[in-house]
């Protein structure tokens, strides 16, 4: 290697990691990013929110009584907080259900079908998650505050 | 092949996380499977869905098992998932190792009180 190709080289562009706040805001991810993060978002939504999981389970299972808490949970209120509120709480743990379960079954499709690792199914499925789970949230979302 | 421990160990070859991978596909194939069993008898239910339809859909045993052996999948796929965010997004090992144990203690936690509204009903 001769000396002078690297003192007369020019100083090359450095790529770090990229930037939450200047980077971030201009990246326009495809559909298959976008359903990809939101599956990491939606599992670790679930996870946090775990024990308000299992105390819809609980509620809604264990008594009459218990039962009515429940539902006075999301039409009355609860901790101080209006029903609306829980209802929205709720929204989104449907909408992270649907998007984590439909995400997840693009998953196992590519897993046992060579064809769906292919770059056309790959877009086309991920846009048709992201159709089905936003639709089914909405669907369920006018449900659960009584528009029909 | 001598010594094949501690800094001398060779950390290559199959199925390094291959288990976590099967173990996540499997949990999550039952679960969807669990899904798709209540959401039969929820949509094949006549008329409006109260506390005795609700209940009525856990309470035979069969049920209570598949529900028992989806509630140990949860715990096991939400593992593998959650240790897959922090080995991407945490870098430092304290902060790490701590997020981890939480989440062992939150999941087995929370699974024990799932279990527990299962099996007195």
């Amino acid at each position: 290697m001769s000396e002078s190709a690297t003192t007369s080289a020019k100083k090359r562009p450095e790529f770090r990691n990229i930037n939450a706040f200047t980077d971030l805001p201009s990246y326009r991810l495809p559909a298959a990013g976008w359903v990809s993060i939101l599956h990491r978002a939606s599992g670790a939504m679930m996870f946090a929110l775990m024990p308000f999981i299992i105390w819809m389970f609980d509620t809604s299972i264990s008594s009459e009584i218990s039962f009515a808490r429940f539902t006075s949970a999301f039409n009355v209120g609860m901790l101080g907080l209006p029903g609306f509120l829980w209802k929205l709480v709720a929204l989104a743990l449907i909408w992270a259900f649907l998007h984590h379960f439909m995400a997840g079954l693009r998953h196992l499709w590519m897993d046992v079908s060579h064809k769906a690792v292919e770059l056309q199914f790959g877009k086309s499925s991920a846009k048709t998650v992201l159709a089905i789970s936003l639709t089914l949230t909405a669907v369920l979302g006018a449900k659960l505050f009584g528009l029909y | 092949m001598s010594v094949n421990y501690g800094s001398k160990r060779i950390v290559v070859g199959a199925h390094y996380g291959l288990r976590d991978w099967l173990s996540q596909r499997v949990t999550a194939a039952l679960m969807a499977l669990f899904t798709l069993v209540v959401l039969a008898q929820v949509l094949l239910s006549k008329g409006p869905i109260g506390y005795d339809k609700w209940a009525g859909i856990f309470a035979s045993q069969p049920m209570k098992m598949l529900t028992f052996v989806v509630i140990l999948c949860l715990l096991w796929h939400v593992w593998v998932g959650m240790r897959d965010i922090y080995m991407d997004y945490i870098k430092p090992v304290a902060l790490r190792l701590s997020l981890q144990v939480f989440t062992i203690v939150w999941l087995v936690a929370c699974s024990g009180w799932a279990i527990q509204v299962l099996w007195r009903l």
